[in-house]
C-alpha cells in the first residue's frame, strides 16, 4: 500500500480532503465562541492529512512534506503560544495576560450578554493561542503518521518476503 | 415526552453496544478486525459522550480515536502478521 490505492480512492479523497480541512479550520477559529478549540480542529485536520496519505501512499507523501518540516511547524506553534504568554508578561501585568482586549483592531471587543458566534472579533488573545495550539496538533499528530507509514513501508520490502501475511 | 423516553433509550443502549464491541474487539484473533471493532468503539463513545453534553470531549475523541488511532494500528499491522497466535 505505500504506492497508493486505485484510482477511484484517489479521486475521491482529494474532492473530500478541503471540506475536511475547512471544517478543522472552522473549529479552531470559533474556539472561543463554540465547543472545540485548538486540540479538536487540529485532530480533524490531521484526520484529513491522514486518510490522503493512506489513500496516495508514503512515498507521494513524502515528496511532498517532509518529517522535518513537520518538525519546524509544530516548534513553531509552540513558541508562538509560549511568546503570547510572555507578551502579556510585558504589556500587562501577569504571565498569560488577556492584554488584547477593549481594543478596537484585533478581537478586542466586549460583548453585551451573551457570547454568540456573531461575536467573532471577541476572546483578546484566546483565538491566537488556538492558533497556534492548531498548529501545534496539526503538525505533530500528522507527522507521527506519516514517519510510521514511511517506515514500515521501507521494512516491509526488505523483512517480510516469505508470504506469511 | 416522548423525547425524554428515547433519550432514555438512547442512554441504556449505547454503553450496551460500547461494552459489546470492546468485548469483541478482546475476543477477535484477526487483528484487523479487532481494529475496527476498537473504531466502532471509539465512535460510539464519542456519540455517548455527545448525548451527554460533552461536545468538546466528542470532537477529540471522534478524531482521534476513530480515525488516527486506527490509521496507527492499521500500519503497525501491515507491517506485521495479521492473524494472532494462539
Amino acid at each position: 500500500m505505500s504506492m497508493g490505492m486505485s484510482k477511484i480512492v484517489k479521486t475521491v479523497s482529494s474532492v473530500v480532503f478541503p471540506f475536511i480541512v475547512i471544517y478543522g479550520l472552522y473549529i479552531i477559529a470559533h474556539g472561543h465562541l463554540t465547543p472545540g478549540g485548538g486540540f479538536q480542529g487540529g485532530a480533524v485536520v490531521a484526520s484529513g492529512c491522514a486518510m490522503l496519505l493512506v489513500a496516495h501512499g508514503s512515498i507521494w507523501t513524502i515528496g511532498k512534506i517532509r518529517e522535518k518540516q513537520l518538525s519546524i511547524l509544530e516548534s513553531t506553534g509552540a513558541v508562538a503560544f509560549i511568546l503570547l504568554a510572555l507578551l502579556g508578561l510585558v504589556f500587562g501585568t501577569v504571565f498569560f495576560k488577556n492584554f488584547l482586549v477593549g481594543n478596537k483592531f484585533l478581537f478586542g471587543e466586549i460583548p453585551g450578554y451573551l457570547s454568540r458566534v456573531a461575536n467573532f472579533n471577541t476572546g483578546g488573545v484566546l483565538p491566537l493561542m488556538n492558533f497556534a495550539v492548531g498548529l501545534k496538533v496539526i503538525a505533530g499528530l500528522f507527522a507521527i503518521v506519516l514517519v510510521m507509514a514511511y517506515a514500515t513501508s521501507t521494512f516491509k520490502k526488505g523483512e517480510m518476503e516469505d508470504g506469511k501475511r | 415526552m416522548v423525547e425524554n423516553l428515547l433519550i432514555d433509550i438512547v442512554h441504556a443502549v449505547v454503553p450496551i453496544l460500547v461494552v459489546i464491541t470492546s468485548v469483541v474487539a478482546i475476543y477477535l484473533k484477526d487483528l484487523l478486525a479487532a481494529t475496527i471493532a476498537v473504531a466502532a468503539m471509539s465512535l460510539l463513545l464519542s456519540l455517548e459522550f455527545y448525548i451527554l453534553q460533552a461536545p468538546d470531549v466528542a470532537i477529540a475523541e471522534a478524531g482521534v480515536g476513530a480515525c488516527l488511532t486506527t490509521a496507527i494500528l492499521i500500519i503497525a499491522i501491515r507491517a506485521t502478521r495479521r492473524m494472532e497466535e494462539v
